[in-house]
């Protein structure tokens, strides 16, 4: 995968997520243009579309369009089932997602993709072992911030990390 | 100071902003007080200043002065720091920033972390964002932890790795010990990852390649065991499991078995397993599904297990599902050659998918259509794409009509037929037709000599319909001023001859002249036209006039043309019925029909170059002479001895030496033998082997192409042949092509030669060079050379890039020695 995109039916951009490299300006011009065109596709036309040398695989869920822009050698079909089983973490973890978690915790939406994807390509095919990990980064970042009340007298003065 | 906002509370309060405005001021104000907060090295609230940050940089504002504070979160001993930090290095910096080198050293000890999620952090954004340097720094680490017995950095270090292998090719190596037990992995992460890992070496190197063909069987097994196995919850998608390793396998399959018939033996029964088991009612299985087909074509399969794949295919051109439809016409279109009869079992299928509502598969079937055309179908494909030319959107129609003339040539069961498909085409299509479409056309129904009258008749039937679709008006006006006799004579055999006179004719013609609808060039058809008609019909005086009209027209070629049909009737009227005769039969002699038609700014002319007709030729020679006076009128060319043979001097030079260290150091050496140069010896000697043998029109790879011009982005490449009949003409096509990021418009190419020689350059296949390679300009030229003399050339191209007008002048002496002797 070269780079993924999420955007709402107004265009506006949720999580952009780039796995090769470009500049600020071309990411831009990019994105401008392949939303103008997602958006102008008809709900009957289907999931795939040639652009420039790339093929482009975009699903909408709700009010979000999931856009993944993929190489030649790559399955178009498979690429589908990337999307949905994002989906189904986003929706695992949030409980019955919505694009308002998506735009309100865009860090844990970005946090959720790198747990399933690097580089573009799948780590693990299994929903629960992502979840699950993701789940204990989250401790990770919770067990240093609001101590349990009976310790907060004494460790008042070590804990200065502050929640986001 | 108080505490900086929080992240979802800045989120809330940037939403409810109503205009742009009001949101850029929200955000102004916002991004101030971070920057104080960033000088004050706050690091408390750096995170959130950070993360705060990133959501304005997603609504499109700069954001480039937290950069640094990336780096320092990253640098944080706190998870939270890290992980917001990473996230923003990944969004804010490239590889296209020295800041981003800072990294490695963070990188590198949280690769070392004793915390996993640190490590996988780490992990995570070197195989997503980490550059060629950074990569070359921290490959040993990435493949310390690609031998780690914890699965959770294995996987990540597995496409970690490929990533780096990505970016620099030549670690590959290195990572071939910790490749060994990879796939004895349980694990489904790590094994998804590894045949990741293991598709990428193959992928980009042959030895690789042969090396892990070894795992063919370890593989077929991995696959059998998940098709057979039973229900898995962790990895079930609809009751498949592990669709995601299923295809992975199967696309390293293809790899390994492409072209070894022992491996490709060796995975024949599984992928028939795969193609017959698999679940079709989700998209899941023919996810899988299609995939193994892609294999099976790929690899040396028998052919029982090829029909089965293009069955599955034919099916899939059925299924509802439009993405299924898509996938199968793409797929289709990728075998038709190998297997056209299989592909041919489906053709009307392929054909109905002509009417699907959706453009790409609308395109693709109609890419299909044109490959399966053949003899046998010709007559009723041919309605369906009529049809569906009628019908379609323009952004087909040039190819739909391109496509269509090709197959009529090739399969035309008759030759009425082929001019009434073509005229079927120049009337519904006729303004989005290739301009050389025209002279095809107009060679093919010269060659039609039965049918010259039908001809004739069935497009002036056409002309008194409709003038504006230009090429169909070029092609009319073309064959009334050649047959416009057979016209005004009644003679058609093929349909009701209609009557028409001389007059009427003429009025049909001067209207296309004065029209609005009428391009330059279709005015300079009529023209000519109405002038050859001088011979052909009685009323020369009207024609007389006519041409006299428009000796002083503001056009210039109208004008030229003109003045020397005037200068025909006035001084030279006793050559005029020779000059204006009818045209002979043009042989075509290469499949590209234009380049051996002579053309001049689209007029057609009899191929044999001819004295008598010098004063016709129009603009391009007039502007070859004007470049002769360039050259300084210096035609003395030093036949061949100095220039040329100062090549293979050197070339013989460098040999010498190159022998002497061979005697010296006895260790291999590498002889570079600049191809063209190396055989000349005494150019008599070659001269005397080649004027024997006429050289023929497909040994262009016999002449070597060569790079004329390359400055600026544009780059010209000439490439060669010899003209059947006169084995004194080259001739050269030249393509110019265009790597920046700008197309180059109004592109014109001269050329011009010692006199010695004689050119003729016609017309090129546009004037834009479209930008970025995607395209050519071609153009045709021919060289006489008579007297064998080395050719020169002289170029000056002119053309517009950016909206300021460039000009260049060079000089090509390059030229391959086959080219002029």
């Amino acid at each position: 995968m070269q780079f993924m995109l999420l955007f709402s039916r107004q265009g506006k951009l949720r999580l952009q997520k780039w796995y090769v490299p470009l500049s600020d300006k071309e990411k831009k011009k990019i994105t401008r243009e392949l939303v103008q065109t997602v958006l102008a596709r008809k709900p009957k036309m289907c999931s795939f579309l040639e652009w420039r040398d790339l093929k482009v695989v975009y699903k909408r869920y709700a009010s979000l369009y999931f856009c993944c822009a993929i190489e030649n050698q790559d399955n178009e079909l498979i690429t589908l089932e990337i999307i949905h089983r994002y989906v189904e973490l986003l929706d695992k973890y949030f409980g019955s997602v919505c694009e308002l978690d998506i735009i309100f915790n865009f860090e844990k939406a970005y946090f959720i993709l790198d747990e399933f994807l690097l580089g573009g390509e799948a780590q693990d095919t299994s929903k629960k072992n992502v979840l699950k990990a993701i789940e204990q980064a989250d401790l990770l970042q919770e067990c240093r911030r609001e101590p349990p009340l009976t310790v907060c007298f004494l460790s008042a003065q070590l804990t200065t990390e502050k929640p986001l | 100071m108080p505490a900086p906002i929080r992240l979802r509370e800045l989120i809330r309060t940037i939403r409810t902003a109503r205009t742009q405005a009001e949101e850029r001021e929200m955000i102004q104000k916002e991004c101030a007080a971070i920057r104080s907060s960033f000088r004050e090295e706050d690091n408390t609230y750096r995170c959130r200043n950070v993360a705060k940050l990133l959501y304005m940089h997603m609504l499109g504002y700069p954001a480039h002065f937290g950069q640094l504070e990336c780096l320092k979160l990253i640098a944080s001993q706190k998870f939270t720091d890290k992980r917001i930090g990473y996230l923003g290095a990944m969004l804010l910096l490239d590889e296209r920033q020295d800041v981003h080198l800072l990294m490695t050293n963070c990188i590198k000890n949280d690769l070392n972390h004793s915390t996993q999620y640190v490590q996988g952090l780490a992990l995570c954004t070197l195989g997503c964002m980490g550059s060629s340097e950074m990569c070359r720094d921290l490959a040993g680490e990435v493949e310390k932890l690609l031998k780690t017995s914890n699965s959770y950095l294995r996987k990540k270090a597995a496409l970690c790795a490929v990533h780096v292998i990505r970016k620099v090719p030549e670690l590959m190596e290195m990572f071939l010990p910790a490749t060994k037990n990879l796939l004895s992995e349980k694990n489904h992460g790590v094994l998804h990852t590894s045949v990741v890992l293991l598709t990428e070496m193959c992928e980009r190197s042959p030895d690789m390649l042969l090396h892990f063909r070894k795992l063919v069987p370890q593989l077929v097994r991995i696959l059998k065991n998940l098709i057979m196995s039973g229900y898995s919850p962790e990895h079930d998608v609809s009751g498949i499991s592990d669709p995601f390793l299923q295809v992975r396998i199967l696309r390293l399959l293809r790899i390994l078995g492409r072209s070894d018939d022992d491996s490709s033996e060796a995975m024949n029964d599984i992928l028939a397993q795969v193609a017959t088991n698999t679940e079709t009612s989700k998209n899941v299985g023919n996810a899988i599904l299609y995939e193994t087909v892609l294999t099976i074509m790929d690899i040396k399969s028998e052919s029982g297990l090829r029909v089965l794949a293009i069955n599955i295919l034919g099916r899939f051109l059925l299924n509802n599902d439009k993405n299924i439809r898509y996938v199968a016409l793409t797929s289709l279109l990728k075998t038709v050659q190998t297997d056209h009869n299989a592909v041919q079992r489906h053709r009307s299928t392929i054909v109905d998918c002509l009417k699907d509502l959706d453009v790409s598969i609308k395109r693709r079937a109609m890419e299909l259509s044109f490959a399966l055309v053949n003899g046998n179908n010709i007559r009723g494909m041919m309605k369906e794409l009529l049809y569906f030319l009628d019908s379609c959107d323009p952004e087909f129609k040039a190819d739909c009509a391109s496509g269509v003339f090709l197959a009529a040539e090739k399969y035309a069961p008759s030759k009425r037929w082929h001019i009434d498909t073509i005229m079927r085409v120049l009337t519904t299509a006729g303004s989005y037709v290739r301009d050389d479409s025209v002279p095809n056309l107009i060679q093919l129904i010269t060659n039609s000599v039965e049918m010259h009258a039908y001809t004739v008749q069935r497009l002036y039937k056409a002309l008194l319909d409709d003038i504006s679709q230009q090429p169909l008006v070029q092609v009319s006006s073309w064959c009334i001023g050649e047959y416009g006799d057979l016209l005004v004579s009644g003679q058609c055999e093929e349909e009701e001859p209609i009557q028409v006179t001389e007059d009427e004719v003429l009025d049909v013609l001067e209207g296309l002249l004065v029209s609005n609808l009428s391009t330059p060039v279709t005015r300079g058809y009529s023209l000519t036209a109405i002038m050859k008609l001088s011979t052909r019909f009685s009323s020369v005086n009207r024609i007389k006039k006519v041409v006299s009209i428009y000796g002083s027209s503001i056009d210039v070629e109208l004008q030229q043309r003109a003045v020397e049909y005037n200068a025909l009737f006035k001084k030279y009227d006793h050559m005029r019925p020779a000059l204006l005769e009818r045209m002979p039969i043009m042989e075509k002699t290469a499949s590209n029909g234009p380049t051996e038609i002579m053309q001049t700014n689209g007029e057609t002319e009899p191929s044999v170059p001819d004295t008598k007709h010098l004063p016709l030729v129009t603009q391009p020679a007039n502007q070859a002479n004007d470049l002769l006076d360039l050259l300084g009128g210096n035609d003395v060319m030093p036949v061949i001895q100095t220039t040329l043979p100062t090549k293979p001097a050197s070339a013989g030079g460098e040999l010498l030496d190159l022998l002497g260290d061979l005697s010296l150091t006895g260790g291999p050496t590498v002889v570079p033998a600049p191809a063209p140069s190396v055989p000349v010896s005494q150019p008599p000697f070659l001269l005397d082997g080649l004027s024997s043998q006429p050289l023929f029109n497909d040994t262009s790879a016999a002449i070597p192409p060569m790079t004329a011009y390359s400055k600026n982005g544009l780059k010209i490449e000439f490439t060669f042949e010899r003209a059947n009949p006169n084995p004194n003409i080259a001739v050269i096509t030249i393509h110019a092509t265009n790597t920046t990021e700008a197309d180059m418009t109004e592109f014109v190419f001269q050329a011009a030669v010692p006199k010695t020689f004689q050119l003729q350059l016609l017309s090129p296949s546009s004037n834009i060079v479209p930008a970025l390679n995607q395209g050519s300009v071609t153009q045709v030229i021919r060289v006489l050379n008579p007297q064998k003399q080395q050719l020169r050339m002289r170029v000056k191209l002119t053309y517009t890039h950016k909206g300021s007008p460039v000009q260049d002048l060079a000089e090509v002496n390059n030229f391959p020695p086959q080219s002029w002797q």
